[in-house]
């Protein structure tokens, strides 16, 4: 069943377009997570979910329920800010508690769920605190308190870890990642900067770019196939290189001359007619290895060496001009800079994008 | 013209004279324990005493001040009321025995209370109402100028304007005051506001609320933009309304500033004097204490029970003052 249905959802500030007509739809207990660069319009498309922001143009369904005007209070919406936003003048217990008075709730309801929530968040011993005596890891728990106690159909996150700090923010993804499959119904959409909270938390992660949806899909997929060098570059860190190429010779395979003149053939159709037209070609840092044979994909000087223990990442130069080739080899490696290496790489994880920047590999 | 100019100079000399003293005196205080080429632990002591001593230097000319007008008068006072009207012979308690049975001023404490307990309460829920509906619409910062505008008129000039307001002509004679105008127009009669006992002190109040009401709200428009607009929009998921999200999420985040605007008009009430003296002075039972104080130091010429009320309006306002300080004090350092 259909938790939550975006069609053709719009949003124009005056004359300015922020949102460009999405459409979306997410199941019912489906994890969601939104990505994409800053100012593409994540934060206004869930605070349009919420109801905190008009809808321009298009449908909103929630649970099947046309919610296009219904108060964010009626919606069956939880959000959790990146603020907190928790009430400073009163206690985690009145927080969490405030919206079950406003409407109305029985007295030893709102005690059973505010007790259930802290008991869930480990908040039980700071239930008689103000915000402002809680860590900032402990105050985001009481927001997701409240929104717990709400006891939404979808619950909305924008940014919720990124005021914390670095180890915080591992311990609170995981918190989150338990609620979830302690709330296997409820569906979540998350909005985030993070990768590894979208790859990590996602059932499927919502690529956005300029007010357009790039690419939805699963968090592998989106790094094994993604539809476009948009998401390409979006997904994976450091980022996938980019070649320009030619292509030289369509059908099930396709061969194509890199920059630099190097012929490379990849296990990706392209079809019949596309010799001679311009493409991109990918390959992710992790996927490269050092040619030990005269079998290569490039070949080029090291300028920087960047061991970072667990990984060594070496900046190649050569192939394109101040566009170094980053590869991300394991451990700890003797390489040293001005060192000219061969790379080469496993066919099956070649991309090649068409001019218009569309992936080849996913028609 | 000639005044201009004298008022200008004396300004300009005054500033020059402030600068000329800062610089000189820090200069001189370099000079006598200097710190440049100097060994180091002479540099080090120098520097140390020199430090231990601006502050002083500084602040010097202000508590000199402070000291000469403030807490001089105030002994002053005291040794005033306890003497005759004269300050020749010393009465001990006897200007306040007469006070505490005089009936005057037991009308004008009663009086102060009344405005006590209305002009900070009115001024400050018309600010806090306004600044929150102005925020709102579109003309709002046009709105809050044309609020606001009464706050640059003197407490006299505000009183001229009003009584344009109250005016009452005899029989007969048209009605050009806009309260009697207005009353005329709906059928009723012609009154004279201001001598109508107990009701003239509201009529007078009005005028301090005319004029208050803008401090409050740009104080409270300036405290309702802090707030997270976060916390207003988490209140609209939890279903509250326009009045909860106002009254339970709004108000209580800035009670403190509430608080410090609700004693400064309170501070101001309790020395209302301006208003009186000029629309009743005192008559028809609309008598203040401050304005009874004026009379019988003034014009009565006796420098002992003057004194002894102004001693009365100082004990009321004591505490309000330090409840008031020390609320600013909590508002600037909680946060
Ligand atoms: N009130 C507004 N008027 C005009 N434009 C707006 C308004 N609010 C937001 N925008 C624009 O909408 C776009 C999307 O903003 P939004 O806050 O959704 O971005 P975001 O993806 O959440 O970014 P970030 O990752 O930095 O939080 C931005 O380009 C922003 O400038
Ligand atoms: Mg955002």
């Amino acid at each position: 069943m259909a938790g939550l249905t975006l069609t053709n959802i719009r949003k124009t500030y005056g004359a300015v377009n922020v949102i460009h007509g999405i459409d979306l739809e997410v199941q019912q207990g489906e994890f969601v997570v939104f990505v994409g660069p800053s100012g593409c319009g994540k934060s206004t498309l869930l605070r349009m979910i919420a109801g905190l922001e008009d809808i321009t143009g298009g449908d909103m369904f929630i649970d099947g329920e046309k919610v296009n005007d219904v108060p964010p209070s009626k919606r069956g919406i939880a959000m959790v800010f990146q603020s907190y936003a928790l009430y400073p003048h009163m206690t985690v217990y009145d927080n969490m508690a405030f919206g079950m008075r406003i409407s109305g709730e029985k007295k030893e309801e709102i005690d059973r769920r505010v007790r259930s929530a802290a008991d869930i968040l480990q908040l039980t011993a700071y239930l008689e605190r103000l915000p402002k005596a809680l860590s900032g890891g402990q105050r985001q728990r009481v927001a997701i308190g409240r929104a717990i106690c709400r006891d939404p159909k979808v619950f909305l996150f924008d940014e919720p870890l990124s005021n914390l700090d670095a180890a915080l923010r591992v311990a609170t993804r995981i918190e989150i990642a338990k609620l979830k499959e302690s709330m296997p119904d409820t569906t979540m959409v998350y909005v985030t900067h993070d990768q590894v909270e979208a790859m990590t938390l996602a059932d499927r992660i919502v690529v956005l770019s300029a007010g357009r949806i790039e690419q939805v899909g699963a968090p592998l997929e989106l790094y094994e196939r993604p539809a476009n060098l948009f998401v390409a570059k979006f997904i994976g860190s450091p980022a996938m290189n980019v070649i320009p190429a030619t292509i030289t010779a369509g059908g099930a395979q396709t061969t194509v001359t890199l920059a630099g003149g190097k012929s490379v053939t990849l296990d990706i159709a392209t079809g019949t007619g596309v010799a001679g037209k311009a493409a991109s070609f990918g390959v992710r840092p992790e996927d490269l290895q050092v040619s030990g044979t005269d079998e290569f994909l490039f070949e080029g000087t090291v300028s920087i060496v960047e061991a970072l223990g667990e990984v060594t990442l070496l900046y190649i130069e050569g192939l394109v001009k101040d566009e170094p080739i980053i590869v991300k080899l394991p451990g700890t490696l003797p390489i040293k800079r001005g060192e000219t290496l061969r790379f080469t790489a496993d066919r099956a994880k070649l991309h090649l994008f068409d001019a218009a920047g569309l992936s080849y590999r996913s028609r | 013209m000639q005044q201009l100019f004298a008022a200008i100079v004396t300004m300009a000399l005054g500033v020059l004279a402030c600068a000329a003293y800062f610089y000189l005196s820090n200069l001189l205080l370099d000079r006598i324990f200097p710190s440049k080429n100097r060994s180091g632990p002479e540099a080090s002591r120098n520097l140390r005493i020199a430090g231990a001593i601006r502050p002083w230097l500084f602040l010097g000319p202000a508590l000199i001040a402070l000291g000469l007008f403030l807490v001089y008068p105030v002994f002053g006072t005291l040794w005033y009321s306890l003497h005759d009207r004269n300050g020749t012979t010393f009465v001990g308690l006897e200007n306040f025995r007469w006070l505490f049975q005089d009936g005057e001023f037991r009308q004008s404490i009663f009086n102060n209370f009344l405005w006590l307990l209305v002009v900070p309460a009115l001024s400050t829920f018309f600010g806090l109402i306004i600044a929150a509906m102005t925020d709102r619409i579109a003309w709002g910062g046009f709105a809050k100028t044309l609020i606001f505008m009464p706050m640059a008129i003197s407490f006299v000039g505000a009183s001229v304007i009003w009584k344009f307001i109250y005016d009452y002509r005899g029989e007969g004679s048209e009605q050009i005051g806009l309260l009697n105008a207005l009353v005329v127009y709906f059928g009723g009669e012609p009154q004279a506001w201001i001598s109508l006992p107990f009701w003239n002190n509201f009529f007078l109040m009005a005028i301090l609320i005319w004029i208050q009401t803008g401090f409050a709200m740009v104080i409270l428009s300036a405290a309702l933009r802090g707030i997270p607009e976060e916390t207003v929009e988490a209140a609209v998921i939890d279903g509250a309304n326009g009045f909860q999200i106002f009254f339970k999420i709004m108000i209580p985040q800035i009670w403190g500033t509430i608080a410090v605007v609700w004693t400064t008009i309170t501070i101001l009430v309790l020395k209302v004097f301006d208003i009186v003296l000029a629309m009743t002075n005192g008559q028809w039972q609309s008598q203040v204490l401050a304005n009874l104080m004026f009379s019988w130091m003034f014009r009565g010429s006796d420098n002992g029970r003057g004194a002894a009320i102004a001693l009365v309006i100082m004990v009321l306002v004591i505490p309000i003052i330090y409840w008031n300080i020390r609320n600013a004090r909590r508002e600037m350092g909680g946060r």
